[in-house]
């Protein structure tokens, strides 16, 4: 797999899709490669294409239009790629509700995996965009955590906070928090940039680089993250370190002050 | 020579050892004087008078712990590479004071918990501070003789402030480094002088390579040094003073009723300093604070939202926060007033606790001792203002923290701002008026349990139907409690002639005085307390009800 | 010892004294006051048993603050600096440091404890009333210090010898200028440096990310990408100093999104760089929404709008953005074409 340079992504990408598909749809048929990105060959791929373009019309169409064009209620979807649907879809943002405030909300998925495959395929089929990362770009195999901290805090901090809480942004937006999002998702948002993120291509941030972002984040915040000091406060910095040290310090001593200076109980009366 | 003596009289075995110690020591420092006016000193017992032991300790505690951490601590911009043991930070370049702070967090055994026991405190001796000084205020501990000792403590609030702030800078983190790029901003906007303070303090142009060594040096010894002796000062005048106390049965102006110092105050007071200890012990073994290595290296060109300053800096980030950009360009130079007029107004709002007592002292003209404390209700128009000014201060607070109000509570960052922009003014009026009707609801309540006695929440029916709540009369003591305040009545200006029909200049400052007099003690502004007159009337004439 | 004795009998004079206080109605205080109340006895004072029981509550505290000393020194030596454990309900968290402050804390609050009840429950309990005295002198006392200091001041003969005055006071007041002029290379003058960055016609704008050359055709709309002047490494002795005023933030607009003549101007097919350093205190502002165009700054909140020539529209910065005025070189890559027209980062008196 190693040996597959970074010019081949997308075949081998397309292969990954293909074999979840085939898996969803009851693998009728064996599969191999196509070798260009628009020549879905015969058979699996356009009926992925076909089953996609089923569930797009009663769940998508709406707002983004019979073909993917866009209307007022939704931004067009040609050349979005694969990558913003699985990214869209699979944190549950997409389908969007009818009403929404400054920004869609990350909420739980309604489409399974293979559905989402399916959606994914449509889409990259109107035209061609980011196809969805492989384990091999996100994995934490020959990740460099440290230059994963220092990309970490020139690009995404200002944003989304140090260790990954999140923050806010104009007008009611805001940057969400990184805790428990799949680095698969971080990767596609990074490649993609959905709502009012910009994006990260590879261009300017190369594959390696988000490798080493997502494996930082794994480290100050994942479950397995240690915070040596105790009680992580939020991860907010001084202004839950301050209500703390106010309710639980002070509030404590004023509690124990209470107690030295209390009256003894005094002996019944007889 | 000593040893001689001492031997004579372990042969003679008059005196136990320790009586001979202090009768050496009396010889060469008068210490039986000394000991004479204080060993037996009395101290009144109330929560609140611990408030400022809460603060002396988390000094003390910080001092501790601070030496302990400048055995460790390197206060040095050079670059170097880390190789220490925190993984996500291996290979990356950095000071030599972040580098150093990592060691002292995961390579010295305790040095994490020393940085947390020392953070904490500090965070708690500012908390503790805040709530001592509004507890001198609202009780009106600072009336003279304390209008000095008042002062004092303020100095060490304002300074602890500063010393806190110079603290937290010195790991060279990216977050505290972002405090400080914000401080050469502040100084950069004073005008005329603002450069060259900031090349100076700098060192040249920002980050430099000098500013933690010389924060370092105000840190750990100008401003501690000052507070050192400034809290000594305090002390020394808390024992000469001896302290104030609430009003009660036996308790004057002219007396202190309470525990000797030896031995009862002397080990609640000895013991506490343990309780605070083992608290902010406890506290930093189970809660971190200041994850540098999560914030990583200072970089002028990197940044994490949610930069805050420590919370008692959180004021001077809310001024700022909510301050509109404006900037006056002529003849070649820039008024930076987005910027200045925060740091005025940051001066001004503290400067006007600093002067409060003798603000009241002028508009009383009382020039007499006061030791019993004021009940806040009982001081209407200085409770109001107290009550403003803090609410003054959380407004700014919020400001501080709009971006996480925004993120917590789903707002708007810029509703939070204009929220706070509008109730920067509009807060502290309201809050100045609704305190004062609140005092003076509870004056009446005062008055009427004074009048008619306590309302037990019994009914009774009279022969003739009517029902009535028995209201059982008050005992001396609590008679006497609620009625021994002063009640100023409000200063007047003199007649515009004087005894030879001459007229007499009135001045501005005496029309002044009179109406904030009338402000603070007018017929509005007070109830009057009931007389004893009042009192015989209505138990004679109401019978018990 | 003194406070296991009945505590009345410990302080007779004082006691007579405060009950004796009673003050008597007027004016100002309508109700007497009736002095303090008579002491109550504790349960520890009366029965033996319920002392006892407060002595070995003490014991027992000091007991265990001598155990979790021992457990602090045992924690010390056997649990390694590097292990973590799970703790519920706080999370992962280094063992010792744990361990290290629980015991600290458990020796030392129960040495407070143990003291506080002690006092409590087995010291006297007894108020006491201290007389306070007037602070200021008396009338003798104050009329014998102001001749003693009239007659010092006559002695030195200050007010009549004005030469050896004025002179005195000339000297006191010039020799703190000593210290002053010392203080004179804490620093340079700042002369123009708070003008120049490191930016200047030809300097290729270099990838943060990826320390190369940027092109115009690697920057998407919608991306967003940092860079630094060509030759600028992280080990330089300046890094931070030049870092903190050449950071720049790169975006891509629609031409016709742009509604800045002069922004148009200086861009590179939509491509626009902005200093990353805010005009309000210089923090490193780059939270760019990408729909809208706005930049917001993390520390106070002050909002850019990149699309109309990083003018402010929100918050304490009081003017725009500087813009890098760039191009491309004959190899295709990105180019400043001059330093920054104005300085960047915060604004200051001299700026104008």
């Amino acid at each position: 797999m190693k040996k597959l340079s970074a010019r081949r992504r997308h075949p081998l990408a397309a292969v990954v899709v293909l074999l979840l598909a085939l898996a969803a749809t009851g693998g009728l048929y064996a599969a191999f490669a196509p070798a260009g990105k628009a020549q879905a060959d015969a058979g699996s791929q356009s009926l992925t294409i076909k089953e996609g373009r089923k569930l797009f019309e009663v769940g998508c169409a709406s707002c983004h239009g019979t073909g993917g064009q866009g209307s007022s209620d939704g931004p067009s979807l040609v050349g979005v790629g694969a990558a913003a649907v699985d990214f869209q879809v699979g944190t549950g943002r997409m389908p969007a509700a009818t009403s929404q405030g400054a920004q869609v909300p990350r909420k739980k998925t309604v489409y399974t995996q293979a559905q989402i495959d399916q959606l994914a395929a449509y889409v990259a089929s109107l035209g061609a965009g980011p196809v969805v990362p492989t384990k091999q770009q996100y994995g934490p195999n020959g990740a460099d955590v440290a230059k994963g901290g220092e990309l970490f805090r020139t690009n995404c901090a200002q944003c989304h906070n140090f260790s990954g809480k999140g923050g806010a942004l104009t007008e009611g937006k805001y940057a969400p928090s990184l805790e428990g999002v799949a680095p698969k998702h971080i990767y596609e948002a990074m490649q993609t940039g959905p709502q009012n993120m910009p994006s990260f291509p590879d261009t300017t941030m190369s594959s390696q680089n988000k490798k080493d972002i997502i494996a930082y984040l794994h480290a100050v915040d994942s479950s397995e993250t240690t915070n040596p000091g105790g009680l992580e406060l939020g991860g907010l910095g001084p202004v839950s370190e301050g209500l703390f040290a106010w309710i639980f310090g002070l509030g404590a001593l004023i509690a124990v002050a209470v107690w030295v200076a209390a009256r003894t109980a005094k002996a019944k009366k007889s | 020579m000593s040893t001689a003596a001492n031997d004579t009289s372990r042969a003679r075995g008059k005196a136990p050892a320790g009586e001979r110690i202090a009768d050496w020591a009396d010889g060469r420092l008068g210490i039986y004087s000394l000991a004479k006016a204080n060993m037996r000193k009395i101290f009144p017992d109330h929560w609140s008078f611990m408030l400022g032991e809460v603060c002396m300790y988390s000094f003390i505690i910080i001092i501790l712990t601070g030496v302990y951490l400048t055995l460790f601590f390197h206060p040095s911009m050079n670059e170097v590479v880390y190789h220490g043991s925190y993984v996500p930070l291996q290979g990356q370049t950095m000071s030599e004071a972040f580098n150093s702070t990592l060691h002292i967090s995961f390579d010295v055994r305790g040095g994490l918990l020393v940085r947390q026991i020392h953070h904490w405190a500090a965070l708690i001796f500012l908390a503790g501070m805040f709530v001592h000084m509004m507890r001198v205020f609202f009780t009106g501990a600072f009336r003279k003789p304390r209008e000095i000792n008042w002062l004092f403590g303020f100095l060490l609030f304002v300074l602890g402030m500063f010393t806190g702030f110079t603290g937290y800078s010195l790991p060279d983190d990216l977050l505290s480094g972002t405090g400080v790029r914000f401080t050469e901003g502040a100084i950069l906007s004073m005008p005329i002088v603002g450069t060259y303070i900031s090349y100076f303090l700098f060192g040249g142009q920002f980050p430099g390579h000098d500013f933690v060594a010389r924060f370092y040096s105000i840190h750990i010894l100008l401003l501690p040094g000052i507070m050192l002796g400034l809290m000594v000062a305090h002390l020394i005048l808390v024992f000469y003073h001896k302290h104030t106390q609430f009003a009660g049965p036996g308790k004057t102006n002219n007396n202190v009723v309470g525990m000797p110092l030896l031995p009862v105050y002397m080990a609640k007071a000895g013991g506490f300093f343990f309780l605070v200890f083992g608290v902010i012990a406890a506290i930093a073994a189970v809660a971190q604070i200041n994850p540098i290595w999560a914030m990583g290296p200072y970089r002028p060109d990197q940044v994490s939202t949610g930069a805050q300053p420590d919370w008692y800096m959180g004021f001077a980030e809310g001024l700022i926060r909510f301050m509109p950009g404006w900037e006056i360009n002529f003849w070649g130079h820039t008024l930076v007033l987005g910027v200045f007029i925060p740091l005025v107004i940051f001066g001004v709002v503290l400067g006007a606790m600093a002067v409060y007592p003798f603000i009241e002292s002028w508009i009383t003209g009382d020039k007499s001792e006061h030791h019993i404390l004021d009940r806040p209700r009982n001081a209407p128009t200085r409770t109001g203002l107290g009550v403003a000014w803090v609410t003054m201060y959380m407004i700014t607070l919020v400001g501080g923290g709009n971006d996480l109000w925004a993120t917590h509570f789903h707002l708007s960052i810029n509703a939070v701002t204009w929220f706070v922009r509008i109730f920067f003014f509009v807060g502290p009026v309201i809050a100045f008026i609704a305190t004062k009707r609140i005092c003076l609801g509870l004056q009446r309540r005062d008055r009427d349990k004074v009048l008619h006695g306590r309302e037990t929440g019994i009914i009774k029916r009279l022969p003739h139907g009517e029902f009535i709540e028995v209201h059982e009369p008050l005992s001396q003591e609590q008679l006497h409690t609620l009625t021994t305040h002063t009640q100023y009545a409000p200063a007047e200006i003199g007649p515009a002639v004087d005894e030879n029909g001459v007229e007499r200049k009135v001045t501005a400052s005496e029309k002044l005085r009179a109406k904030l007099s009338n402000a603070y003690y007018g017929e509005d502004n007070q109830i009057p307390k009931p007389t004893s007159e009042e009192y015989k009337e209505i138990t004679s004439g109401h019978g018990h009800h | 010892m003194s406070s296991q004795d009945i505590p009345e009998e410990n302080l007779p004079a004082e006691q007579d004294h405060a009950h004796g206080a009673v003050a008597v109605a007027d004016e100002v205080h309508p109700f007497a006051d009736p002095g303090l109340p008579p002491h109550e006895h504790r349960i520890q004072d009366i029965d033996e048993r319920a002392a006892r029981r407060s002595e070995r509550m003490v014991a027992l505290l000091f007991t265990v603050s001598m155990l979790a000393t021992v457990g602090f020194i045992v924690s010390y030596v056997t649990i390694p600096h590097d292990k973590n454990i799970f703790v519920f309900p706080i999370g992962r968290i280094s063992a010792l440091n744990f361990a290290l402050g629980l015991t600290l804390g458990v020796a030392l609050f129960c040495i407070g404890a143990g003291a506080v009840h002690w006092a409590r429950t087995l010291m006297s309990d007894v108020e006491v009333a201290d007389d306070r005295h007037a602070i200021a002198a008396t009338p003798e006392v104050r009329a014998k210090v102001h001749a003693d200091f009239r007659e010092g001041a006559k002695e030195s003969a200050l007010g009549r010898r004005k030469l050896i005055r004025n002179t005195m006071f000339g000297a006191l007041a010039l020799v703190p200028l000593s210290g002053v002029m010392l203080l004179r290379d804490l620093g340079p003058l700042p002369g123009t440096s708070l003008r120049h960055t490191l930016w200047a016609k030809g300097k290729r704008l270099v990838n943060m990310n990826t320390n190369q050359p940027l092109r115009p055709e690697d920057i998407a709309v919608g991306s967003l990408t940092f860079a630094k002047p060509d030759g600028l490494e992280e080990t330089d002795e300046e890094f931070q100093n030049e870092m903190a005023k050449a950071a720049l933030m790169i975006v891509r607009l629609q031409p016709d999104n742009i509604k800045d003549k002069r922004e148009l101007d200086w861009s590179h097919e939509g491509v626009v760089a902005f200093s990353k350093i805010c005009t309000h205190v210089g923090c490193p502002i780059s939270l760019y929404e990408q729909q809208t165009h706005h930049v917001l700054c993390p520390c106070h909140q002050s909002t850019f709008d990149l699309s109309d020539g990083a003018r402010v529209i929100f918050g304490p910065a009081g003017h725009a953005l500087p813009q890098l005025r760039i191009g491309v070189d004959s190899e295709g890559y990105l180019q400043a074409l001059g330093d920054f027209e104005e300085p960047v980062g915060p604004a200051f008196w001299e700026r104008g």
